[in-house]
């Protein structure tokens, strides 16, 4: 399946994906802006996500809250995002309002600052610190998603640090943070504009020139520091956390190259057959025939640089031995090494995906998300199409190399959540 | 939202704007039609609905059984899930992982589950591969053999999950304030998927007997969404569906007495909580009431999306939340209207006061002209954006089947909308919201808490162990 793609550069440097499709009267704006959590400085994590509040919180010619209202009036949905590596902005909405989310897109890269206040600040600072709660500190092990890349990644490694950043970290941020990360990463050279769905491509271009065209070009960003690492952990890697929940629940997580690498491919073949769909291997082993689990997962953290991590997460019924949970796992993946892919292992995985990818498409906020991340992390939107046919080049016996290399006992990171007061070896 | 701070911004900034392109003018809008539905029934009686969405190569199939919860025996809640969930794990000659590898080797997962209204199973294919799965899908509706063991063990999966859900403040907030704000006997005060009592009494011959009782021909509609003609549609269900004879009978009719209609606080305890989970509300109403729209558009503005009421009060406001909402559920007899959230916990008698506020606010005058707008344009300019996938039209095809929506409800709904008067919806504001019977209930740390609720009066103040289960006690 092709979707058209079409590419533009503005002099500025801000590259825009055009993709046309008239089936529903419905655009979606996506915008990625290439900075994340990696980015930020020593003492302020949790800053870069922070930030993406802040770009709700009005620009010049916007109120504080004025662009959602803006956009629910129009009778659309939005948001943003953070991720490690990149903060994206998206709107869908009615296709006659297209104009509408441009010029709110141009007006907050273009024109932020004049709308930045203490107060708004220290009103989202407190936003923020609630989500921090809701999310991860008020959540049953809702720490794992800042322990794992802490444990998997070295202390000065861009991806080491915490996403949503520390309370501390929060309290810290200024205006005048504000308004050096916006001069820095927030320029039309360090982003991708894409448009999906039901336009004219004529009149697209005229209001992305329009909105966008006068932003100057930013003054290049800093790049960050060599993210290479060897190829493995060279180790095992171990922390036990107690929390606030009834059962253990295991982070198996594996060193290995990055997304995009021919390499990564096997990854996800493998990560799929240990744990993808009803009929993987962990679910079958651990959930059905030994029921010690009540939910088994293997997936990608689909990092484009330095390397990614494969990661199996697996949940006890309550009451298992920790330690049992951790054993049956690691056996799992040791009967993985031994057996290798099967062909029919192989098959199952793919027809998964491609039933997968096509419902995903569907949707033009998803399209042109996708769009963005290929033009963002590979400056090639039309890899796209290309995509779901690279994961299919990927044969059994290559899925079986890749595992007898990388998910070997010292290329393991295990975090491993108990229940209060429970003895676990260290 | 405030219009101070928006003028002064653009009166200071005047200036500098020069040569800026102001706010631009919608274009015109392109007409958006919600695809056609074409019914037809197989002689045996299944009801098949034929949805044609032929910009890309896949369909959903959709099955719905009108019996869920509401048709649990007393005592066995959570048997209809439990059913459901059972229908993939076994058919003649092929049990467990084998039966899910069949269905995972033509690319789909058979999602099964039960809600109030029916029993469910959907999955989305390529359409090349239809037939074969429809066929599949039909087996594991007719005939499975429920396996003992793999029934018992996805009882025993539920109760895991029970207790894990119980142990997290969001999930049992969730959980009791239906428990302390149903009637004990009414089968809305206990969860769809049953509760740590009454799960461990399900049996395989129960979930056998379940089905034997309720999946039949007569009960079952199939809505197939996406690349395929009617025609090809009716072709399919009954080369699948067709062969099928089996007498059986639809869920009973529910009802949704409360526990009592005076306004109450329930605080559920949690030492050292960091955040006070909130839920406050009451019975609200049943979805084929004739206020429906209006009640959509009132819970619109009060708390139904991001631009609403409650959530610029308590978020962007105050600072005390990452979100703040409403929502009326909407079943066959009333489910609950409910405000969430989670605060602070030192801010939680405050965050209290300002959803009561709020209530009141909604009660005591209509909106504006522009604040009934902006809920309207919302809800009407969205309708398009939820129907983008073939799994989200099946879904809705199925709920409205399932609820009785009559069939122009979704061709009209946009203008309705935008039709409602600022008074039709204060009028649904005084007459669907009742703070003097609201149940407030707070999932928090007791020490910090409890003497904010005392000293608040909303009413009598009950503190119960996160253990405790109402619908349990005699």
């Amino acid at each position: 399946m092709q979707i058209p793609i079409e590419t533009i550069t503005l002099p500025n440097g801000l590259r825009v994906v055009l993709s046309e499709d008239h089936a529903t009267p419905i655009v979606a704006v996506n915008l990625w802006y290439h900075v994340g959590s990696a980015n930020e400085r020593a003492g302020r994590t949790g800053f870069a996500h922070l930030f993406e509040h802040m770009l709700f919180q009005g620009s010049a010619q916007v109120g504080a809250n004025e662009h959602f209202e803006l956009i629910q009036r129009a009778g659309g949905t939005l948001n943003g995002s953070t991720w490690l590596d990149r903060t994206n902005y998206y709107e869908t909405l009615p296709s006659h309002q297209l104009a509408l989310a441009l010029w709110l897109e141009a007006d907050r890269m273009a024109r932020l600052l004049p709308a930045m206040t203490q107060e708004k600040l220290d009103t989202q600072r407190d936003v923020v610190k609630n989500e921090r709660r809701w999310s991860v500190d008020n959540q049953p092990y809702g720490t794992w998603w800042e322990r794992l890349p802490a444990l998997c990644f070295p202390p000065e490694h861009p991806f080491h640090h915490s996403l949503i950043g520390s309370m501390e970290d929060l309290t810290e941020a200024s205006l005048e943070d504000v308004a050096a990360f916006f001069r820095t990463y927030y320029t039309p050279d360090n982003a991708v504009l894409t448009i999906a769905g039901d336009f004219d491509p004529t009149e697209a271009r005229q209001l992305v020139e329009r909105h966008f065209g006068a932003i100057p070009r930013g003054t290049g960003r800093p790049a960050l520091p060599d993210m290479s690492l060897p190829p493995t952990f060279g180790g095992r890697r171990r922390q036990v956390v107690e929390d606030a929940v009834v059962a253990p629940r295991v982070f198996l997580a594996f060193r290995i190259p990055p997304a995009g690498d021919q390499a990564w491919y096997a990854a996800y073949l493998l990560s799929a057959v240990l744990g993808s769909g009803e009929a993987c291997r962990l679910e079958t082993a651990l959930v059905r025939e030994q029921a010690i689990a009540t939910s088994a997962n293997a997936y990608t953290y689909d990092l484009t640089k330095g390397s990614d991590l494969l990661v199996v997460d697996v949940t006890a019924r309550p009451g298992t031995d920790p330690t049992a949970l951790e054993v049956a796992v690691e056996r799992e993946i040791d009967r993985m090494i031994v057996e290798g892919v099967g062909e029919m292992e192989r098959r199952r995985a793919l027809a998964l995906l491609e039933t997968a990818w096509v419902t995903e498409l569907q949707s033009a906020g998803s399209r042109a998300d996708a769009l963005s991340k290929f033009a963002t992390y590979h400056d090639d939107p039309t890899l796209l199409n290309a995509e779901l046919a690279r994961y299919a080049t990927v044969s059994a016996d290559e899925a079986t190399a890749f595992a007898r290399r990388y998910l070997i006992a010292e290329n393991r990171a295990t975090l491993l959540f108990v229940p209060q007061a429970t003895e676990v070896a260290a | 939202m405030s219009a101070s701070l928006t003028g002064s911004l653009t009166g200071s900034l005047a200036g500098s704007l020069a040569g800026v392109p102001p706010r631009p003018q919608p274009g015109t809008p392109r007409p958006y039609h919600f695809p056609a539905v074409h019914r037809h029934t197989v002689p045996n009686g299944v009801k098949v609905l034929v949805v044609p969405m032929p910009r890309l190569p896949i369909v959903t199939a959709m099955v719905y059984v009108d019996a869920g919860a509401n048709a649990d025996p007393a005592g066995e809640e959570g048997l209809a899930l439990l059913t459901a969930s059972s229908l993939t794990e076994g058919i003649a000659g092929c049990e467990g992982t084998q039966l899910v590898e069949r269905f995972e080797q033509l690319g789909t997962v058979a999602s099964v589950w039960a809600d109030w209204e029916g029993s469910y199973a959907r999955l989305t294919v390529l359409k090349e591969k239809l037939a074969p799965a429809l066929e599949l899908l039909a087996e594991v509706l007719r005939a499975p053999t429920f396996p003992r063991r793999e029934v018992e063990r996805l009882r025993d999966q539920r109760l895991a999950g029970l207790e894990q859900q119980l142990a997290e403040p969001r999930g049992l907030a969730d959980e009791r304030f239906d428990a302390f704000l149903y009637a004990p006997s009414m089968r809305y005060a206990r969860p769809v998927g049953g509760t740590p009592q009454t799960v461990p009494r399900l049996t395989r011959d129960g979930v056998a007997a379940f089905h034997a009782r309720h999946y039949g021909p007569a009960t079952t509609t199939l809505v197939l969404v996406g690349d395929l003609t009617p025609e090809a549609g009716v072709q399919l269900a009954s080369t699948a569906f067709g062969g099928w004879a089996h007498a059986a009978v639809r869920g009973p009719a529910v009802h949704d007495t409360p526990a009592t209609i005076a306004r109450r606080v329930v605080l559920v305890e949690k030492p050292d909580a960091p955040q006070s989970e909130l839920r406050v509300g009451h019975v609200g109403v049943p979805r084929l009431h004739p206020d429906y729209l209006a009640i959509v558009v009132m819970n619109g503005l009060l708390g139904g999306f991001f631009s609403s009421r409650i959530n610029l009060n308590l978020r962007e406001k105050h600072a005390f939340t990452y979100g703040a909402s409403s929502s009326f559920d909407w079943r066959r007899a009333a489910g609950p209207f409910t405000v969430g959230t989670a605060v602070k916990t030192e801010v939680t008698g405050r965050a209290l006061e300002e959803i009561l506020k709020e209530i009141d606010a909604m009660r005591a005058a209509p909106p504006s002209a522009s604040e009934l707008a902006l809920a309207a344009d919302y809800l009407a300019g969205v309708f398009p954006l939820r129907f983008e996938s073939t799994a989200a039209v099946a879904g809705t095809v199925a709920m409205a089947e399932s609820l009785g929506v009559p069939e122009n409800f979704y061709s009209t709904y946009r203008e309705r909308v935008r039709a409602l008067t600022a008074d039709e919806v204060h009028a649904a504001a005084r007459t669907h919201l009742h703070p003097d019977q609201l149940l407030v209930l707070a999932v928090g740390d007791t020490a910090t808490v409890a003497p904010m609720l005392d000293e608040m009066g909303l009413g009598p103040v009950t503190r119960v162990a996160a253990e405790f289960d109402p619908t349990e006690a005699s």
